[in-house]
């Protein structure tokens, strides 16, 4: 299951819900008479191969297949969001459960507004906030490859949210809020790999989706962009070019080979970002992903005014202890670990992310890295949830974070139980 | 039976010899299943850094190995007696589950000796053929070393050995066997760090003479990643090797040099937890078309396959063509037959060393399952055994693989068993007692009455006949293991030892004693279908589809551990099946 467009509060929800009508006459429309021009006219090869790699940077397969062995594209995988559950539509072109029927300005109108061909809103679990910028052209070759792809009978009804989530008009204030409509605009100050990174991590990657933190309402507090996020019960880690929780440390090389293989010398991905390197960026071309880490790079790090814990603190001594016993081995006494197969923690951005989450799960919980065929080891962290209590795991998360000249927030017993607690429920 | 669709290969056992064919032929772009009767295990889900050190659940409760429940073996010394079932196991250990005995070795890399492969020609040639005693049927490979150190290579460089190489391209090289073939290039990583019992060991073993060096290992004295690109961690000298999964991806096994790689691969399907019960022949007799397995819920599957790969431990290997009819049972009576004969196993030889505890602290624990200094002097032919009245011989090491408190608990004799006295042995003797573990690690030949049929009595879960051993020591072993043993005491006598004991192997073979879990033989392969089961591509002689790897191809075991050989020969059979088979399926050599 996915997950996204966290954080909305149930109360506030309702609230907009009752707003809805208001807004329903200032909700954007399509020009449908200049789309219709644009109908799908040639559906050249190059096109084609086009769109079948831009559906890959989009990573659509991640989300419209079902993981239980469906057809690509087939639909009927669970989307999960505060509210409810939200199944992914069928995208082959089978013309009665699919897209088939659709035209390209239908296509587009969904991709790019959020309004499905009948009419009706989609959630934003449908990324269509970052798609918005994407090219038309570009969308017009995801169409076309889309066409392509072996049609599916497979009747998804995609709204399984419980009243009054299951009111779709609510979007209308969601998006009125949140969503601005129009595409990518170019910074003539910066030089061309800049731009076409930024287009790419702000269009069809829509990386902001797990990276941007979301207001209550879910929608994307665009000031503090790609900092950082809860999502999932994983926390995706500030991506910009901050020194210390940011990825300002790593070169663009760095950053290219994590992309591609999941794997750097100072990290690995595990996770969603497992599966998004799986699916989309292990299958993107260099100069795209060099572009991307150009850009991200660029974005400015933020204040940080975080005080490192002393290692004389009682919790950081327990912490140290348990780390020595438990951990060292592979992450080795000095937090080195050892590239490839044991992420480094010292100095590492997602060790001093400002939240504790995805520390807390992977201790918890395990992980297994990505797997590609360019790093395929895919070497796992075991469980310890049957092992450590939630104060030893907090004092360990706190001595990891603290050590070797890391500096974040300590981590509590109680955050450490609440997260216990969900991964005790969480369906993934 | 429901019968699955066609494969182009069906590997029976996803272990080593398994895994290493299935990459090579889905690589070669074959579709190929692989079966195995135990489960999926992987590093951090069943045996995780945070519980793999439980030496009670692995090594005293056999987590990892065959349930005897699921199926066993009959035993008896010699073929006067009535064979019983094993019902807890002993001189060795039967793997299960993906990975087999790849992920609970000790992995101790050696190569056989070249003179190894033509041991009969070479032994008959120095000694006259009179000195082998008249029951003694062992016999040339049919291989030569030069024909698979191509192969040996691969195999190490897969595994990423940690080793000093004694002799590159015929130059002998400092710090490594003198003794050992040549070798094309130097090990990928250096030898492991040597702890001081070891490091002792060594000194005394020059000032006595001899040229020690460090054992080959498979648990990587550093980082290394491998061809194909799978990465390994450096050994943590945990002292958990042989018995334990690794926690830390640090000892080879085909979970941390070639899974990774497999399961990506399209074109290859694994089955867990599915037994193959027989494999299936045409009418013929002549080609097989197929297995048949049993899942968990007891249900019957048929597999059709062009080809059959019997990648299974030994004693499978051999109990599977049995129950299928592929070729004859041995019959030692008639000297007829098969499959069965030449079963081997190893005879081991041990010296406790005690020393004082005031002057010696040698932190046994730590360790790593093929850490430690060896000597090769009295292995294969390295001496002379003219004057010896035996023949055969076995590398000899402080390869102490670990300290773990529930196993390596050695006391003077004279102790008593259990008690405040013990106690107070284990505590005063732990720190200051070097234990050789199989640290003299010999040969074992084969005979005419050592080997393997069908019980007549005892059956399996599933009613087939258990498969029984006929096996004693003969007494060309047990004068080898004595004769090696005290050149052993001698050394640890000389790193300054008060006290020596001495156990050589003594007869009669004792099942319950854990030796080594290197059994071989019992489809030996050879130059004659008539003293062979497979040819020198471990090509079954009368199944021509049908190829057995693994140890069971051993025509004796020599002094080594056998896990190298065993995968070379596997990259030796691939490479011909992929050169020659494919190309023209039918024999590859005609007898």
């Amino acid at each position: 299951m996915r997950k996204l467009f966290g954080g909305l509060s149930i109360v506030l929800l309702i609230g907009a819900t009752t707003i809805a009508g208001a807004l329903y006459a200032t909700q954007p429309t399509m020009p449908h008479g200049a789309m219709a021009q644009m109908h799908v006219s040639e559906q050249s090869f190059s096109q084609v191969e086009r769109g079948r790699y831009l559906t890959t940077v989009g990573d659509c397969a991640a989300c419209h297949t079902d993981t239980q062995g469906g057809a690509p594209f087939g639909g009927g995988r669970a989307i999960e969001t505060p509210f409810g559950l939200v199944l992914a539509p069928n995208i082959t072109p089978d013309r009665e459960t699919g897209i088939g029927g659709w035209s390209d300005a239908e296509f587009a109108n969904a991709l790019q507004h959020g309004v499905s061909k009948d009419g009706h809103m989609l959630y934003p679990a449908m990324p269509y906030v970052y798609y918005t910028k994407a090219h038309r052209s570009d969308i017009n070759a995801i169409r076309a490859y889309l066409s392509t792809v072996t049609p599916v009978h497979n009747k998804v009804v995609a709204n399984q949210l419980p009243f009054p989530f299951n009111i779709r008009l609510a979007m209308r204030a969601w998006n009125a809020l949140y969503f601005r409509a129009g595409g990518f605009q170019q910074d003539t100050a910066q030089n061309a790999d800049w731009n076409r990174g930024a287009y790419l991590v702000q269009s069809l990657e829509h990386c902001g989706a797990c990276h941007t933190p979301k207001s209550v309402l879910g929608g994307d507090k665009t000031s503090e962009a790609f900092q950082g996020y809860a999502i999932q019960g994983w926390f995706a880690p500030n991506i910009t070019g901050d020194m210390r929780r940011g990825i300002g440390t790593w070169s663009v090389d760095d950053i290219v080979v994590y992309l591609q293989t999941g794997h750097n010398k100072q990290a690995a991905a595990s996770g969603p970002m497992a599966e998004e390197v799986d699916q989309s960026s292990s299958r993107m071309p260099v100069d795209d992903l060099r572009a991307m880490a150009v850009y991200l790079k660029s974005i400015p790090g933020q204040d940080d005014s975080v005080k490192p814990l002393d290692a004389s603190d009682p919790m950081m001594q327990a912490g140290r202890a348990i780390y020595d016993d438990s951990c060292a081995a592979c992450h080795k006494t000095n937090g080195a670990g050892i590239a490839g197969l044991f992420p480094t923690l010292r100095a590492a951005p997602a060790v001093q992310s400002r939240e504790a989450t995805s520390l807390m799960r992977v201790v918890l919980d395990g992980a297994k890295s990505a797997a590609t065929d360019k790093a395929p080891t895919g070497a796992a962290m075991p469980s310890y949830a049957w092992q450590l209590d939630d104060a030893q795991v907090a004092a360990v998360l706190t001595y990891i974070r603290n050590a070797w000249g890391n500096q974040a927030p300590a981590v509590s017993a109680s955050e450490v139980a609440s997260m216990r607690a969900n991964l005790m429920t969480q369906p993934n | 039976m429901r019968k699955l669709p066609h494969k182009d290969v069906v590997i029976i056992g996803l272990g080593w010899t398994g895994s290493i064919m299935a990459h090579g032929l889905a690589d070669a772009g074959l579709d190929v299943i692989a079966i195995e009767r135990g489960p999926w295990r992987d590093t951090a889900t069943d045996y995780p850094p945070s519980y793999a050190p439980d030496e009670y659940r692995y090594r005293i409760q056999h987590e990892l190995f065959l349930r005897p429940a699921q199926t066993t073996f009959t035993f008896r010394n010699t073929m006067k007696q009535d064979a019983l079932p094993i019902r807890s196991w002993g001189a060795f250990m039967p793997p299960n589950g993906v990975g087999g005995g790849g992920v609970h070795w000790n992995a101790e890399m050696w190569r056989f000796a070249p003179t190894d492969f033509v041991i009969k020609t070479h032994l008959t040639e120095r000694y006259g053929e009179k000195f082998l005693p008249e029951d003694m049927t062992i016999q040339d490979w049919g291989v030569t070393y030069d024909e698979i150190e191509p192969y040996y290579d691969k195999f190490e460089y897969l595994c990423g050995t940690s080793g000093t190489a004694g002799n590159i391209k015929g130059q002998i090289m400092p710090g490594g066997n003198p003794f050992e073939g040549p070798r094309s290039r130097a090990y990928p990583t250096p030898a492991q760090k040597q702890p001081y019992n070891a490091t002792l060991f060594a000194k005394a073993a020059t000032d006595l003479g001899y040229k020690p060096f460090p054992q080959p290992s498979g648990n990587m004295s550093q980082a290394y990643t491998n061809p194909l690109g799978v990465e390994m961690g450096p050994c943590t000298f945990c002292g958990y090797c042989e018995w334990f999964g690794c926690g830390n991806y640090s000892k080879s096994s085909p979970q941390t040099t070639i899974l990774p790689v497999l399961v990506r691969q399209q074109n290859f399907t694994a089955r867990d937890n599915c037994e193959v019960t027989r494999i299936l022949l045409d009418a013929s007799g002549k080609r097989a078309t197929g297995v048949v397995f049993v899942d968990t819920s007891g249900e019957e599957w048929e597999q059709p396959a062009d080809m059959v790969l019997l990648c299974a431990y030994t004693i499978f290997n051999v109990q599977l063509l049995m129950l299928s009819g592929v070729g004859k049972i041995y019959d030692p009576v008639a000297d007829e037959g098969t499959i069965g004969r030449n079963f081997t196993h190893q005879t081991v030889g041990t010296a406790t060393g005690f020393f004082d505890p005031k002057k010696f602290i040698f932190n046994p624990f730590i360790a790593s399952g093929a850490i430690g200094m060896c000597i090769d002097e009295f292995n294969s032919d390295n001496f002379d055994h003219g004057p010896l009245g035996f023949v055969g011989g076995g590398y000899m090491g402080q390869v102490q693989t670990n300290g773990r408190p529930i196993e390596t608990t050695p006391v003077p004799p004279g102790t008593p068993t259990w008690g405040a006295k013990w106690k107070q042995a284990v505590k005063e003797n732990y720190q200051s007692t070097v234990y050789s573990g199989s640290g003299v690690h010999g040969s074992f030949y084969s005979y005419r009455d050592v080997y393997l049929d069908l019980d007549p009595v005892y059956k399996d879960r599933l009613g087939r006949p258990l498969l029984r051993i006929t096996m004693d020591l003969h007494d060309n072993e047990l004068k080898m293991s004595a004769y090696l043993t005290d050149k052993y005491a001698e050394i640890i006598k000389a790193m300054g030892a008060q006290m020596v004991v001495k156990k050589p192997r003594t007869g009669p073979y004792d099942v319950a004693e854990y030796q080594t879990t290197h059994l071989c033989g019992g489809a030996i392969m050879g130059t004659d279908p008539k003293t062979s089961a497979v040819n020198r591509y471990l090509q079954s002689w009368d199944v021509p589809n049908l190829f057995v790897l693994g140890a069971s191809s051993f025509p004796q075991n020599h002094g080594y551990n056998p896990t190298g050989t065993l995968a070379a020969l596997a990259y030796w059979s691939l490479e011909a099946i992929k050169t020659q088979y494919l190309k023209n399926p039918g024999p590859l050599v005609h007898a």
